[in-house]
């Protein structure tokens, strides 16, 4: 089969690779008909993210067809499922808590050290994302092996095109998390930082969950405009004095809710970092945690802080006088996306939730390595690249 | 001195293997099993299954190779007895004989290599009630000799890496194995294949 596979910093390529195969019984065999490129790819992209191999194949935003199942799958052939990038096995501690993204089974035994000495405790599986996370081959190609099928993918109705529900993969129920970790209460004011497509898609459900008012900020132009097509108002962190404004925007008060949609952006991590940090305690790009910082700050006293902004490694100058002098509460981590794919679906069938608007971008597979330039280099317009095998 | 680290160690309730003088306490355990040296490894999971069904998969010691990676194959004697089959380099073989020593059904199994075995070894696994609802918890407490001169370098090949992080992973597998009924596995060719 094709496949789009790193090969180094900036360097992606198509390849013609071995279709994957059934190895265990939970097991499926999806033909991708649909596979977006996230912001997170460019992590890898740029070579920011440690312990990926040459030869691996990216992608953890995909959906497709069902071709082949295990004795244990609960999916038949032909069936179009979308697979949560989050791999979990349903029935360890974590899952039956539908703490998904934690799961404790998904993440091989040989390659949970790696995030067991990082965060203290081995992390969940994920597709396409470096071998902290498995090293399970992507979904940026013809076919893809699903482990625990009776989990993770949802069965999609006929009559609701690709490019609608594609998003359940991964941005759409962590934008939904993000909001859902604010506990929206009526007359609320979110602040958004980052209107990139986890912002966006966080900004929708704000005001799906009662959001009085939200307050998008970023810088690149067009996002902002997307931000404010969706009823948010919004901000130019170039142009303005960002916690200045949000306090005046407030009335004193300052946003009851905050989200850091940025996080470690695109600045990254390495395993070595991390661990030197452990041990030395360096300064460690002290501008990676702006965007926390100015959310810790800018939060209103007793205020929730939402992190669904991804970071690896250690905070250097962290405000933690703001956070407990105000008695901030912060919620985050890595989207339980099989928790909300159910929901989310259903709303998306009643016309609540539009995420075609996200798309800028439709290629081939085969022009994946230009869909991932293109998304580096032009972050302004291009919003999301969908691409195509099949 | 070294006495007074390991009472000191054993008045807290945590386990002896988390106790910061591990030299003391290896020291210690070598003179009580009259070994030359001894190495103490342990881990502990929580297994999402009852303390009956985690407790009968393990006592099969038939069922190793499921879940340890280096364990090629064990073959069951009588109620007690067993014979290890251990894979090393170059498809070579480490083989002894152990005996289990203490077995309360459903909550422990004690086992011991029996003279002569080439590195010698004793296990103990216990089986306890996590909280409620919660499961099994499995407490593994391998001690070992480490060998020396060739035999060392061996053994050394053929765990690979330290016998803590084998133990780890194996345990992992374990509860994998018992939890959803498979191993999880990114290797190819379901990974992504490389040459």
């Amino acid at each position: 089969m094709r496949a789009l596979t790193w090969h180094g910093k900036h360097d992606v390529r198509m390849e013609t690779v071995p279709d994957p195969e059934i190895v265990n019984p939970r097991d499926a065999i999806i033909k991708v008909t649909a596979t977006a490129i996230c912001g997170s790819d460019l992590h890898l992209y740029d070579s920011y993210i440690p312990t990926l191999h040459r030869g691996d194949i990216l992608g953890h935003e995909f959906m497709g067809e069902v071709v082949d199942t295990g004795p244990g799958s609960t999916l038949t052939k032909g069936q179009r499922v979308v697979v949560p990038f989050v791999i979990a096995c349903g029935k360890c501690f974590f899952c039956e808590r539908q703490q998904y993204s934690a799961c404790d089974n998904s993440n091989p035994a040989e390659k949970a050290d790696m995030s067991e000495i990082l965060y203290g405790y081995p992390m969940t599986g994920a597709f396409g994302y470096s071998h902290l996370t498995g090293g399970y081959a992507g979904g940026q190609a013809e076919y893809v092996r699903v482990p625990y099928s009776d989990v993770g993918p949802i069965v999609i109705p006929d009559g609701l095109e690709d490019e609608k529900v594609l998003f359940l993969s991964d941005i759409l129920p962590t934008g939904w998390m993000a909001a859902e970790n604010c506990e929206i209460e009526p007359g609320d004011t979110v602040a958004v930082w980052g209107c990139g497509p986890v912002g966006l898609f966080a900004i929708q459900s704000c005001f799906l969950m009662g959001a009085h008012r939200v307050i998008a900020i970023d810088h690149y132009p067009h996002r902002l405009e997307l931000a404010r097509s969706m009823g948010a108002e919004v901000m130019n962190f170039h142009d303005v004095k960002v916690r200045e404004a949000l306090v005046e925007m407030t009335g004193g008060i300052g946003p009851d809710a905050c989200i850091d949609a940025v996080g470690m952006e695109s600045h990254g991590f390495t395993l070595d970092n991390a661990v030197d940090m452990a041990k030395t305690t360096t300064k460690l790009g002290t501008d990676r945690t702006h965007a926390l910082r100015e959310v810790i700050m800018a939060c209103r006293k007793g205020g929730r802080v939402s992190i669904p902004g991804v970071y690896g490694g250690m905070a250097d100058k962290f405000p933690i006088g703001a956070l407990m002098e105000k008695g901030l509460s912060v919620k985050t981590g890595q989207t339980h996306v099989q928790k909300y794919l159910r929901p989310l679906l259903e709303m998306i069938g009643e016309g609540k939730i539009d995420t075609t608007f996200l798309i800028s971008h439709r290629l081939p597979l085969e022009d994946a390595p230009r869909g991932y330039k293109m998304f580096k280099e032009q972050q302004n317009e291009v919003t999301k690249v969908v691409l195509k095998p099949h | 001195m070294s006495q007074d680290k390991i009472e000191r160690a054993a008045e807290s309730d945590a386990p002896l293997h988390t106790a910061v003088h591990q030299r003391d306490i290896s020291h210690d355990l070598a003179e009580t099993a009259e070994w030359n040296h001894a190495a103490l490894v342990g881990r502990t999971v929580t297994i999402n299954r009852s303390r009956a069904e985690v407790y009968a998969f393990f006592r099969d010691f038939r069922n190793f190779p499921a879940f340890m990676e280096n364990v090629e194959r064990v073959d069951v004697g009588d109620n007690r007895r067993s014979h290890w089959v251990v894979k090393a380099p170059a498809g070579q073989t480490v083989e002894w004989d152990s005996e289990i020593t203490e077995d309360q059904p459903g909550s422990l199994i004690i086992w011991r290599s029996v003279e002569g075995a080439d590195i010698r070894n004793t296990g103990r696994v216990e089986f306890r009630d996590a909280a409620p609802g919660r499961g099994t918890e499995v407490e593994a407490i391998i001690l070992y000799e480490p060998p020396a001169g060739d035999l060392g370098k061996l053994f050394a090949k053929v765990f690979q890496k330290e016998p803590k992080i084998q133990v780890r992973r194996d345990l992992r597998r374990f509860k994998q194995l018992m939890e959803t009924g498979e191993v999880s596995t990114a290797r190819a060719p379901d990974a992504a294949p490389r040459g």
